[in-house]
């Protein structure tokens, strides 16, 4: 099996909405370059939004000082996105499970929950020095 | 493409017509802004049709689940029409679907309002 690391997309981007599309469209166009179908280019686009839109909101808070950075390799049979933001940081454990009674009528919270459905696995860490990093992993299709 | 809505008025139900992109910004701000308008108007029998929307985030599903608990509790009615397989798929994930009270036919959806 090869686990030679390839490196997709090294990015930095500004804290803005427009950076959301722009990352999106990005990492799009990697997933469909190492073989990913329609159906899980969706669910790969949609993760990064989520991810991106809590970097540049919650995480950098629109700060146009900030950046997030976004990385995106394959190694092997794994395709993994980093995306890294400079905010305050958040423990994963703090974020209420959005299928709860209780949180099923709420406006928001559903974010990491969806990277978690249409991801393979999901990490979510405090940054050195600062921030969040949070790590998407979808393993690629085989070759048919 | 961001959203774009168009209201229409079927007997006593308003239809809002929803095509593109509901996501964070622009798209579920015009959302809000319309379901706000109708219930400033008095209108409490709301059905969004779906079935042009190719694209919803957290965020827009915030916005509906917003809208329905907002029009329910001014005592009107929100049912959703014409989901594409995404979004159907996205709302049994969030166990929303069972929420919504979902039409696939809209002269099914207006009937069912009376």
């Amino acid at each position: 099996m090869d686990t030679t690391s390839q490196t997709l997309l090294d990015q930095d981007y500004p804290s803005t909405l427009e950076s959301v599309d722009e990352a999106e469209a990005a990492i799009l166009q990697a997933a469909a370059s190492v073989g990913f179908d329609e159906d899980e280019q969706h669910r790969i686009g949609m993760s990064v939004r989520e991810c991106m839109v809590n970097a540049v909101v919650h995480g950098n808070r629109y700060n146009r000082n900030k950046i997030v950075h976004v990385g995106v390799s394959r190694a092997g049979e794994q395709f993994t996105i980093r995306v890294v933001d400079q905010g305050e940081g958040f423990e994963f454990v703090e974020v209420p499970n959005p299928l709860e009674e209780d949180n099923l009528l709420k406006h928001s919270g559903r974010g990491l929950f969806l990277m978690g459905a249409f991801m393979d696995d999901v990490k979510v860490r405090k940054a050195t020095p600062e921030g969040t990093e949070v790590t998407l992993v979808k393993n690629v299709p085989p070759l048919q | 493409m961001s959203v774009k809505l168009n209201t229409r008025q079927v007997g006593d139900v308003s239809v809002v017509d929803v095509s593109g992109r509901i996501t964070l910004g622009e798209g579920s701000s015009a959302l809000r802004d319309s379901l706000r308008d109708l219930m400033a108007q008095n209108n409490k029998k709301i059905l969004l049709n779906l079935s042009e929307v190719s694209y919803i985030d957290s965020s827009g599903i915030g916005e509906l689940v917003s809208g329905f608990t907002t029009v329910a509790n001014s005592g009107g009615t929100l049912k959703l029409l014409g989901l594409t397989k995404r979004v159907k798929d996205l709302l049994q994930i969030t166990k929303l679907y069972t929420v919504f009270d979902v039409h696939e036919d809209e002269a099914h959806a207006i009937r069912s309002f009376a």
